[in-house]
């Protein structure tokens, strides 16, 4: 199913299969991503996205399959893993809340700072110069996210926003080549949810691929260069973002196929019957039934229409979103 | 410092206290009240000298009667500072009339207490001299003034909350800030010293002290001078801690017996020890309900060279340095041995495995008598007449004359334990403050996060596990030597008298999770309480229980708060909420997603 096969692909899954017990959360996916690229990976709840990515970053063993970094296959434990160059963020934040900003992009260095236990205790020119450099290097990434001036704070009294700007600053403070983001724009409004799409292009402008988990499908359509489509537990389709929008499972993946023999068409005759004949007549009873039955229709919607109406609702929906973050903070 | 304090009221003044009098009034009779209790102090309380302290005496205050002389004192210039009188605004900066109620409350308290106290020990009310009644009488009208003053509401909390937003204090010269440290720390070493000094048959006095200290420093709190006093400790974290250490070295001269240093090395020795544990609790998260058997060790580590007949190794002697780390070695090695199969459990089941391991420690050292196994430690009649340190020539036994005082064992012993302190405390701060320390902290905060930063959660685990034990093995080298003896029955999860991993685990919490000065803390009001208030003795592991109980409930992050030490005077306007705004639920919830 793969489209394209690119020279060089920073990631690669083959036949990752994630079993608990009698549950099959992942069956048979392939990924790949290559160098450069934006990944999406959609689906609905419960597809097995988030139980993918931990399979992918070693927090999980998968059944079968195996997962391989830029062509060496990656051991199946997570700080291994973000020490061959993966790093990730969390579906639901996990910052380190009890310490500082710049202790967390600190913390992120790990792997890319060498001194033990000795080191640290006998505090020799070669300790002050690591970590100074690793300040250096965390208060850049500080910088580059926009959290600079907030490196003395306490994580945890973070607006949810710079929380999650936090949280991918740490992952790029582990020099990852692949990055993957669950969630990112998760509970933000729609102006943070661009600023994290401009933050996601200039991280892949910094030469380091993304693979990234999200439900907004706006965001996923403008940043992605291919979208995956999982579907319990199984890969439904991937390709470029007009090949996925265009595709019929997806679309029944997400909204559910139409049954067979289409029983709600004779209510909806029925409905539409009733409204003409209630604009015949002017005063007969059917008037009372009329306006309801479309009324009852419109959650079976199209999601484009609701997303329409939440760009609609923006202005306000912002000035709100902003309260509330400031609420969320305090 | 001379921020005028009836400005910054006078908005507050609509509000009225709880007892209905003009603010005027109310802080006239606080002051007035606050003269009479000082007046009072100098009268006769009781005519039975039998008494602790002897409070038949009129010219002059003892005992108690000091105590109650020092609260209506702090009372006295709360009343003036609240008067806005030139050169005690700096008393205050909080500038609310919290303090002025606490400080009332604390003479309040000490005279109430000891006339209590008088009537009961002695057989009733008619026991109280009329210089009592005065005393409590006077010592009752602060209490009422403070109460009729304005506070921000009627709840506790507002009356003995500190306001928010404490003025920054006004810049000082560099010196002056160096002067109200060292002030401070002698403060600390008078207060300490009249503590220990405490003849252990006076339960009422050092209960005195203690509610004294209790009502005294929270008033200290309320009025902002502990948020200001932090501040300037950051500004000085060196010449602050040295002073501190100066302290410790003054102590044993200023005492006379040599019982009291005997105190001092064992605070320090079992400060130490929860300072370690600190390591493994406080900054790795790791519960470890059997950190004692490291202590023991080390213990039994150095008795086995020590030289003592009634070691297995009877012929060995080694000089302390090879000691101490024949002590730390060993520690370290079971350390490893321990972590290295429990590490990989989480929460409470380490919790219940160390708990176990603890145990078997013990039970296995009680046991290899020759008897029931080989004889390595003597079973329960331990390793005895462990024979006094010599380091370079210098007898830590025998009492050596310096500068003119005599200072015996124990006060030797009490030196060689402030060097150790001092190497402990660097090795914590220098640990904790680098990487290996952080990947500690991020390990504590969240585990699964920690691990996907790369953190090999496991070895980082090990290291802290080890370290932890290293550390109470040293202190247990010294441990043997002071008590001439090493038998297994301290050595155990919970006791009457420490060490035992109950107390350091208390020592640890109470202070301050996380912090140097919390463990020590921590350590020495464990030790001295129950040491000094000898009919709680059967009642110590009920009161640890209690005052767990409360500090949870009142102040969860210890008594030593840990805040990150930057944020103190980071002017941010961020809410510090303490521990309970922790989304602490949602980690857990999570953990159990991932």
């Amino acid at each position: 199913m793969t489209t394209t096969i690119a020279p060089s692909p920073v990631l690669e899954a083959s036949g990752v299969t994630m079993r608990f017990g009698g549950l099959t959360a992942v069956r048979n996916v392939d990924l790949t991503v290559n160098s450069g690229e934006i990944v999406g990976l959609i689906g609905p709840n419960g597809a097995g996205k988030t139980t993918f990515f931990n399979c992918l970053t070693g927090l999980y063993v998968p059944t079968e399959g195996k997962v391989s970094y830029k062509g060496t296959v990656l051991p199946p434990k997570p700080h291994l893993v973000t020490q061959a160059g993966i790093a990730r963020t969390f579906q639901n934040i996990r910052l380190f809340a009890n310490m500082t900003v710049l202790e967390n992009v600190l913390v992120g260095r790990h792997t890319r700072t060498k001194e033990g236990l000795w080191s640290a205790l006998l505090r020799g020119p070669g300790f002050k110069k690591a970590e100074a450099k690793s300040r250096e290097r965390a208060m850049e990434l500080l910088e580059f996210i926009g959290l600079q001036h907030k490196a003395d704070h306490l994580a945890r009294n973070l607006p949810y926003g710079e929380q999650r700007k936090l949280e991918i600053a740490r992952a790029l403070a582990s020099e990852p080549g692949l990055l993957l983001l669950d969630e990112p724009t998760a509970g933000m409004n729609p102006q943070e949810t661009r600023a994290t799409e401009e933050l996601v292009f200039a991280i892949r402008d910094m030469g380091i691929a993304v693979l990234v988990i999200e439900h907004d499908m706006r965001f996923i359509f403008n940043l992605c260069d291919r979208v995956t489509v999982l579907m319990q537990g199984e890969k439904l389709v991937e390709g470029t973002s007009d090949v996925v929008q265009g595709d019929e499972r997806v679309i029944a993946a997400y909204l559910g196929e139409p049954f067979e023999g289409a029983p709600g068409d004779e209510e909806v005759a029925e409905v539409e019957a009733a409204a003409a004949a209630a604009e015949g007549a002017d005063a007969s009873p059917e008037a009372g039934d009329a306006p309801a039955a479309p009324a009852d229709e419109a959650p079976a919607g199209t999601p484009e229409a609701e997303t329409e109406d939440a760009e609609t609702a923006s202005p306000e929906a912002d000035a709100q979103g902003k309260t509330r973050t400031e609420g969320d903070s305090q | 410092m001379t921020t005028s304090t009836t400005k910054t009221t006078a908005p507050a003044a609509e509000q009225r206290g709880i007892v209905p009098l003009p603010a005027p009034f109310a802080r006239l009779l606080v002051a007035v009240g606050a003269v009479a209790t000082i007046a009072s102090t100098f009268l006769a309380w009781t005519w039975d000298s039998e008494f602790p302290g002897d409070l038949t005496v009129t010219g002059y205050p003892a005992g108690l009667q000091t105590l109650a002389l020092v609260a209506g004192a702090l009372t006295l210039l709360y009343a003036l500072a609240g008067y806005g009188i030139r050169g005690l605004g700096w008393l205050n900066p909080g500038g609310s009339n919290n303090p002025v109620l606490l400080a009332a409350f604390s003479a309040f308290a000490v005279v109430w207490y000891t006339a209590i106290a008088i009537s009961y020990d002695l057989g009733g009310l008619a026991n109280l001299e009329p210089g009592a009644v005065v005393a409590a009488v006077a010592s009752l009208l602060p209490v009422v003034g403070a109460l009729a003053l304005p506070h921000p509401g009627r709840s506790l909390r507002d009356h003995i909350a500190k306001p928010d937003g404490i003025p920054a204090a006004a810049p000082l010269p560099s010196w002056a800030q160096r002067l109200i440290i060292s002030l401070a720390t002698a403060l600390g070493l008078v207060v300490f010293t009249y503590g220990i000094g405490v003849n252990d048959e006076e339960s009422e006095t050092f209960i005195g002290l203690l509610l004294l200290v209790l009502f005294g420093s929270m008033a200290l709190f309320a009025a902002g001078l502990f948020e200001r006093f932090t501040e300037l400790n950051a500004r000085h974290k060196g010449f602050a801690t040295t002073a501190v250490f100066l302290a410790a070295v003054i102590f044993p001269f200023t005492q006379s017996e040599d019982h009291n240093a005997n105190l001092g090395a064992n605070i320090l020795i079992f400060g130490t020890v929860a300072l370690g544990l600190n390591i493994v609790v406080g900054l790795t998260g790791l519960l470890d309900l059997g950190y004692v058997a490291f202590l023991g060790v080390g213990a039994y580590a150095a008795a086995l060279v020590s030289g003592s007949e009634f070691s297995r190794f009877s012929g060995v002697q080694v000089p302390f340095w090879a000691a101490a780390l024949i002590g730390m070695g060993a520690s370290l090695v079971f350390g490893v041995i321990i972590g290295a199969p429990t590490l990989r459990l989480r929460g409470d089941y380490l919790a219940i495995v160390t708990l176990g391991f603890g145990e078997i420690f013990r039970i296995t050292v009680n046991n290899l008598d020759g008897g029931s196994g080989p004889n390595l430690t003597n079973g329960p009649n331990g390793i005895s007449q462990i024979p006094d340190l010599e380091i370079f020539g210098f007898n830590l036994g025998a009492a050596h004359d310096i500068a003119g005082r005599t200072i015996g064992r124990f006060g030797n012993y009490l030196f060689l334990m402030l060097l150790i302190t001092a190497l402990i405390v660097l090795v914590f701060n220098r640990a904790a403050n680098s990487r290996i320390g952080r990947s500690w902290i991020a390990i504590r905060e969240d585990e699964t996060a920690a691990t996907a930063m790369g953190i090999n959660g496991f070895r980082v685990k090990l290291i802290a596990f080890a370290l932890g034990a290293s550390l109470a093995g040293l202190a247990g080298t010294v441990f043997a030597h002071v008590n001439y003896s090493v038998v297994p029955s301290p050595f155990q999860f919970a006791g009457a008298a420490p060490p035992n991993s109950a107390f350091l685990l208390a020592a640890v919490v109470l202070g301050g999770m996380g912090t140097v000065s919390g463990p020590l803390l921590g350590a020495s009001l464990l030790y001295l309480i129950p040491e000094k208030l000898s009919f709680l003795k059967e009642y110590e592991l009920f009161g640890f229980g209690v005052a767990l109980i409360l500090l949870m409930r009142f102040r969860p992050e210890g008594i030593v708060a840990n805040r990150r030490s930057q944020l103190e005077f980071h002017e941010t306007g961020q809410l510090d909420v303490p521990e309970q705004g922790l989304p602490d639920t949602t980690v857990g919830v999570t953990k159990a997603e991932a």
